[in-house]
């Protein structure tokens, strides 16, 4: 017995140094001054220093966030009535259909879902002529998509959850259709809707692969510079890049799950 | 409940616009992406033969050829990339199996009040960007990386060991990026486990092992499978991974694709190469969804 519990914790030890230390490592050698980056020379922040002149990845991050915002805020409308409209569906054929190209995104390897989009992109230039050139549009279209995906999953699994009974009650009351929608069923629906709109944000920030298949000349996306420097080998601007990134995504993810938290307990008080 | 009266114009444009979206950019791509793999590549843009041409008639001239297809299933190249894609994602599922499940376990077992946080650390890393959870790797594994600096300071080894470039690394990128999938769905099954059934177990005598074995294996399938498919599905069509950290000989699917597409600029085989991805990637993803379907009714 005692053995057993021995081994299960020391398991639990290396699993989560193994899914940590890489990252401790390469947090660490983004403060290593030598430009030989894995060999220590002494602590600097000089590489940061570099990373604030250097123009190409600001405006690279600039582009993103922009693509980020706006597919993450598409992707959270469609995702919400794509929710919606799967609740409302009553035959199963319907359902299963809508169902199933709700969740092809999910599933498509990434090099298909990027080839599809751009052989599409190519194919309504010609025959409609448009759109004429590839770019942020184009990036942003085919992020939505699978931003769109997670969104309807998140959102509509907190729907499933949902007391009818709220909103048949606002019905029962008087309430119009989209006046029990807007202050019945989406004040329930927020933090569903709050934490789809993250998860469409940080995906649409670490796509690389699909932004390679759609992107135009001048739109390059910081997963695309990353990529494109990285695949040259390892280098100690990107590491302290990288340490921003993670650092940055680590702080979100433990507020907004405290800020859910926080929510949660309050609805459960107030009951 | 399901009788109220059906609003219908906001309902069609609630479930309207996301079906219009779906169409437009999920079916109707995959649907060019088939056309493109029947047609035949040429230099020009875009780089390949129209399948259609309208000459003097009624009836357009069509043209298709399943030469792509016929490529794909006697070059060696493409057959040893599917079935090298399909050895490396069952390998790396396998071995995220064996980290994943004593983890789920101890976090299932764990006191509540430390349970959340350790949930939190798994979820953690699946929300900062793989593309550099990846890159992480090949500083560690690099020739004069960090292992191979640590061993040689130590004199273990003389020289450093070949591990960055490998198909050992694709494996380690792999298990590393998808280890969260597989940790989730196992410790959703444990959670839920009734524990007295092993205490029943014990009682009739059974070792620790033997219950183990007969009793929370067995009900933990449902997860296992999950988790298997969670991380063998994505990695099928992975790229980053191999990209980065396997060697010019790891051939996968996703990088010979890329490579047809973007250096041979050869489209309509990349195509044929995404067909085949569809079909391959299709047969474990409906398994997975009939998995979820039986655990909803269950």
């Amino acid at each position: 017995m005692k053995n057993r519990s021995t081994f299960v914790l020391s398991m639990l030890v290396f699993g989560y140094a193994f899914l940590y230390v890489p990252i401790v490592i390469l947090i660490i050698y983004s403060f290593n001054d030598s430009r030989l980056v894995t060999v220590w020379s002494h602590f600097s922040a000089r590489w940061y220093g570099e990373l604030f002149k250097n123009a190409q990845i600001g405006e690279a991050l600039w582009l993103s966030l922009r693509v980020a915002a706006a597919s993450a805020t598409v992707s959270v409308i469609l995702g919400t009535s794509a929710a919606f409209a799967m609740r409302r569906m009553r035959t199963l054929f319907s359902r299963g259909a809508f169902e199933a190209m709700v969740t092809t995104p999910l599933i498509l390897p990434e090099v298909l879902t990027g080839l599809s989009l751009l052989l599409l992109f190519v194919f309504l230039g010609e025959t409609l002529g448009w759109p004429g050139q590839r770019g942020a549009l184009t990036i942003t279209l085919a992020h939505i998509t699978f931003g769109m995906a997670y969104a309807t999953v998140v959102i509509r699994a907190r729907l499933s959850q949902l007391d009818p009974a709220l909103e048949e009650a606002a019905a029962d009351l008087g309430a119009t259709p989209w006046r029990t929608f807007r202050r019945v069923t989406l004040p329930l629906l927020l933090p569903a809707i709050f934490a789809a709109w993250l998860l469409a944000f940080t995906l649409s920030l670490d796509d690389v692969v699909i932004a390679s298949f759609v992107t135009g000349p001048g739109a390059t996306t910081l997963p695309l510079v990353i990529f494109s420097s990285v695949r040259l080998g390892v280098s100690p601007q990107i590491n302290a890049l990288a340490t921003l990134l993670v650092l940055f995504a680590a702080c979100t993810i433990l507020t907004a799950t405290l800020i859910l938290r926080r929510e949660e307990m309050q609805a459960k008080n107030m009951k | 409940m399901s009788g109220r009266p059906g609003h219908s114009c906001s309902g069609v444009f609630v479930a309207g616009v996301p079906l219009v979206w779906l169409l437009l950019f999920v079916l109707l791509p995959l649907l060019i992406v088939f056309a493109i793999s029947l047609a035949e590549t040429r230099t020009g843009s875009p780089p390949y033969t129209p399948l259609f041409t309208w000459e003097a008639g009624f009836l357009p001239r069509i043209h298709v050829q399943a030469r792509n297809y016929a490529l794909l299933l006697s070059d060696r190249l493409y057959i040893d990339a599917f079935l090298s894609s399909l050895r490396i994602a069952a390998t790396s599922s396998f071995i995220a199996l064996l980290i994943a499940y004593p983890m789920a376990y101890a976090i299932a077992r764990a006191r509540e009040s430390v349970r959340t946080p350790l949930l939190m650390l798994v979820i953690l890393p699946f929300w900062t960007s793989f593309l550099i959870r990846v890159y992480a790797w090949t500083g560690i594994l690099n020739s004069n990386g960090f292992i191979n600096n640590v061993l040689l300071d130590f004199g273990l080894i003389k020289a450093p060991l070949p591990l960055l470039h490998t198909e050992f690394a694709v494996h380690l990128g792999i298990v590393y990026s998808y280890l969260p999938f597989m940790v989730l769905p196992i410790f959703a099954v444990l959670e839920k486990l009734d524990w007295t059934y092993l205490e029943a177990a014990a009682d009739l005598g059974a070792r620790p092992l033997k219950a183990f074995l007969r009793v929370t294996l067995p009900l933990s399938l449902p997860g296992i499978f999950a988790g298997v498919l969670l991380v063998f599905i994505p990695a099928l069509g992975e790229f980053i991974v191999p990209e980065l950290l396997g060697g010019p000989d790891t051939l996968m699917v996703g990088r010979v694709l890329w490579t047809e597409f973007f250096s041979n600029r050869d489209w309509p085989l990349a195509s044929a190469l995404a067909i085949g991805l569809l079909v391959l990637v299709l047969v474990p993803a409906i398994v997975f969804f009939r998995l979820m379907r039986k655990e909803e009714a269950a």
